[in-house]
């Protein structure tokens, strides 16, 4: 779900660069107001999760692959501000230092993973969860349903991210300037995948996590502030 | 153990296990993510690259391309693996150092 370089078009990317800021700032501004200090370690190891996690690249059917992002996980212990801070450092870092996703396309990458997969998993979680006891199997299956959501929800941003620019940009002939594919072609290629593999990849690792924390102490459960 | 270090303890298995992510899809013959192919694998894949992507694929030359080192393509999966794990240990390092300053800066402001 990296977008490298080349495959948005400049005014695509400067387009989700101006999005992000404000939501950048907002997130911080709510990080400072909410986040406690017993929490900030948490923020760290919340982004180094995600970002191990990412790595363990999954084949899907069709000879390609995709990872878990584990960004709903964070987001459900943290709080979807926490987690849209957490995730845009590591995928910052990924971009800088390993080439995983492009420079210029940070900020779609950052819309896509580090916003929509979060909020939208912390929601349906929320939702499902509502006042079901800390230690509840409800919460159990609420955390799963929001991982599938948020990583197939930001999967099919992704696809139309993609999809849209040969319908926006492409030569007097027709002949696609950046991303070749279009809609038709971007949305099912991402979206199946995640819908079939990879989501199912990121509910088990959330739920498992979500489980193993909930034996633990339930203590987490309580300090998922919005 | 407090809460943090088991934690920490669960990254540093999973960075460990990370060349899984490597050793998975070389089994089942998978390669890259989808939109996420190179220059070289688009040309193979539809005979052109677009414009675009041939101006923008090499804007930024990162230290670590792809979690290897350079110069060690196509060696075998032994070393790629060990690249990956170095990769992994390099990355969660920054990461954490990075958020967690994040973290402090923005706690400080209203402790």
């Amino acid at each position: 779900m990296h977008i490298p370089d080349g495959y948005l078009s400049p005014a695509t990317c400067g387009v989700f660069g101006a999005v992000m800021i404000p939501i950048w700032m907002a997130a911080s501004k709510r990080v400072k107001k909410t986040l406690k200090v017993r929490q900030v370690p948490f923020l760290a190891i919340g982004a180094a999760f995600s970002f191990v996690i990412m790595m363990f690249n999954v084949p899907i059917p069709g000879g390609s692959t995709g990872h878990a992002v584990g960004g709903v996980l964070v987001a459900l212990l943290l709080g979807p501000w926490a987690a849209c801070i957490a995730l845009t450092v590591a995928l910052v870092i990924q971009a800088l230092l390993f080439g995983d996703g492009g420079i210029t396309a940070i900020g779609a990458n950052c819309f896509n993973m580090a916003v929509v997969l979060p909020f939208t998993g912390y929601y349906v979680y929320r939702l499902i969860s509502s006042n079901s006891p800390a230690g509840s199997r409800r919460r159990v299956i609420a955390a799963g349903a929001g991982a599938y959501a948020g990583i197939c929800m930001a999967a099919l941003c992704a696809g139309i991210e993609f999809g849209l620019q040969p319908l926006l940009y492409h030569r007097a002939n027709g002949q696609p300037l950046y991303s070749p594919y279009g809609l038709n072609v971007a949305v099912p290629a991402m979206v199946l995948g995640h819908l079939l593999v990879i989501g199912w990849v990121e509910v088990l690792v959330t739920a498992l996590v979500v489980k193993y924390l909930q034996k633990e102490d339930s203590v987490f459960f309580e300090g998922g502030s919005s | 153990m407090t809460r943090a270090k088991k934690l920490w303890a669960g990254i540093g298995v999973l960075m460990i296990l990370s060349p899984l992510g490597l050793m998975l899809p070389d089994r089942f013959k998978a390669g890259t993510a989808w939109g996420e192919w190179g220059v070289d694998e688009l040309q193979k894949r539809r005979g052109s690259v677009p414009q675009g992507i041939q101006k923008l694929s090499d804007l930024w030359k990162a230290p670590l391309p792809d979690y290897a080192f350079q110069g060690w393509e196509g060696k075998d999966l032994l070393h790629s693996s060990f690249a990956y794990v170095v990769s992994a240990v390099l990355g969660i390092a920054i990461i954490a150092g990075v958020a967690l300053f994040i973290g402090k800066v923005l706690v400080k402001e209203h402790e």
